[in-house]
């Protein structure tokens, strides 16, 4: 499902952006060049970031501003990479992180 | 180390109308500093015509006084670096920048200041219940930021929390997004936020609940259900009145508070003032804190509004430029004096009454040996 915005009543239509290729889980995605990578996952309706340390839940964007750090995931092998400020480049690898993204049997 | 005369954490409004201020008035090595990718702080993401006076711009969108604040700066000769959090702040002004990306190298710059101006900013309150860490829950400001920033939806059915202007104004453009906004919840037994505002969102057919708060968030993974209930006069939810209602997001627009990191890392001293939003640094006329040199504007001084953030900015960056001789005294009080005469009536009115008290509250705090 594409959760983009093409069209609004203030914004106007979209710009045409330059699309780059990135590796989310193992799957490719196109994002458009610039946008946090947070946002390039949510277009694909995607919200899931990371799974907590110790009771292993599920957590996603929460303030969209770097300050909390609920979207932290594995970018390029980096543990802990904000995603709502981190910009998607071309052929970036993501990965869900896992608790604090070490030894989690992945080839990382 | 380098060395700079003017170091700014924060380019929102405050930020950067005190480094366009000090620039103007003939400060030579000015720079701001921000942690987002972008800079503009909270503006980039007000699409909506502003609220307020009109010799205050209300009535022009947010995000096009960020970018007249962005030319100015340019103009100016102001430097502007992003991806880069001021993380430390030590003895003689001396300000630590973390620069560069999570996913790239950082760097740690130490930059001696002449002048350090704090322009953090506010941050977004949280509220508490059964499965409120869900993902799909988050700030209103988050969603704002993707919707209008982004051009992404968070998800397509929302529940919001909060019916101050914030809560409103975000229900309002989520709408314009094309997410369904299914109920606006609020515990109080009115209205928060402006009228008009209000107006808005009920005419759209979406459903107010005031005297309700949500008791539960339920999904696996994900939101999917929101469990609400009516409050009794004391606040407590009233066994029976529970409502389920379907949702894929909650957005949570319960206030903010100053961010006051730096500010308390640095010992400066501060106060606390319920109608601010929490702990605000002290500060005197000029916007200067308890530590000379280092002054303080914005909503990290009491959370307020853009146009009051700018003029705070304002009035530091023109007290800061005295200060390194680039103004004289005559010429900086006349423009102090014309800056503090805009606030004032900014500060008027049902809505601005409180902050004019808080504000003189805060002033009155302010020791008078440290001057
Ligand atoms: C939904 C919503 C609607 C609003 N509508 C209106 C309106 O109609 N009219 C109005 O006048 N006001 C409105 N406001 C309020 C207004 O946006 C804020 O009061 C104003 O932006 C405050 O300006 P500021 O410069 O103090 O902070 P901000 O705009 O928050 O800027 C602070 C900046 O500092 C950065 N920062 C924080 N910590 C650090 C650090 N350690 N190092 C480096 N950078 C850092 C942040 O990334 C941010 O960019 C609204 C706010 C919201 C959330
Ligand atoms: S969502 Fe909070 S740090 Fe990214």
């Amino acid at each position: 499902m594409c959760m983009r915005i093409t069209e609004h009543v203030i914004l106007g239509q979209e710009e045409t952006a330059k699309l780059v290729e990135i590796t989310v889980d193992g799957k490719p995605l196109m994002a458009k060049e610039g946008e946090p990578i947070l946002a390039a996952l949510l277009a694909e309706n995607m919200i899931i970031n990371r799974y907590t340390v110790k009771r292993k839940e599920a957590r996603g964007l929460f303030c969209g501003i770097g300050q909390c750090t609920d979207c932290a995931m594995i970018v390029n092998g980096k543990p802990n990479v904000r995603t709502c400020i981190t910009p998607v480049e071309q052929g970036m690898v993501i990965k869900t992180q896992y608790g604090v993204g070490e030894g989690d049997g992945e080839d990382d | 180390m380098i060395s700079k005369e003017i170091v700014i954490a924060g380019a929102g409004p405050a930020g950067l109308a005190a480094a366009i201020e000090a620039a103007k008035a003939g400060a030579k090595e000015v720079l701001v500093v921000d942690l987002n990718l972008k800079p503009g702080g909270q503006l980039f993401k007000q699409i909506h015509k502003f609220f307020g006076s009109s010799a205050h711009r209300s009535g022009t969108r947010g995000i096009d006084i960020g970018n007249q604040l962005l030319t100015e700066a340019k103009e100016y000769g102001v430097e502007i670096w992003v991806n880069s959090a001021a993380v430390g702040l030590f003895h003689d002004r001396i300000i630590s920048i973390e620069k560069g990306l999570d996913s790239g190298e950082k760097e740690l710059v130490n930059i001696q200041a002449q002048k350090i101006i704090l322009a953090t900013g506010a941050s977004e309150n949280v509220v508490r219940f059964k499965g409120w860490t869900l993902p799909g829950i988050m700030g209103a400001g988050a969603a704002q930021t993707m919707i209008n920033v982004n051009r992404v939806k968070p998800g397509n059915k929302v529940v919001m929390l909060g019916s101050g202007n914030v809560g409103l104004i975000v229900s309002y453009q989520l709408m314009q997004a094309g997410c369904d906004v299914v109920a606006l919840i609020e515990a109080a037994p009115k209205i928060g936020g402006y009228g008009v505002h209000a107006a808005k969102i009920r005419r759209a057919g979406v459903p107010i609940y005031t005297s309700h708060t949500i008791i539960e968030a339920k999904g696996t993974e994900r939101v999917s259900e929101v469990v609400i209930a009516e409050l009794d006069r004391s606040w407590n939810p009233i066994p029976g009145t529970e409502k389920v209602l379907e949702a894929d997001v909650v957005t949570l627009a319960a206030g903010l508070k100053p961010i006051s990191d730096l500010v308390r890392l640095h010992d400066l001293k501060c106060v606390y003032n319920a109608a601010f939003g929490g702990w605000v640094p002290k500060h005197d006329r000029n916007m200067e804190s308890t530590q000379p040199g280092i002054y303080v504007v914005g909503d990290t001084t009491g959370v307020e509004e853009a146009n009051t953030a700018l003029e705070e900015g304002r009035l530091a960056g023109v007290a800061a430029a005295e200060r390194l001789g680039y103004l004289t005294q005559t010429d900086a009080s006349a423009l102090k004096d014309d800056i503090w005469e805009r606030l004032d009536g900014l500060r008027m009115g049902p809505f601005g009454e409180k902050r004019m008290v808080a504000k003189n509250q805060i002033l009155a705090a302010f020791p008078e040996c440290a001057k």
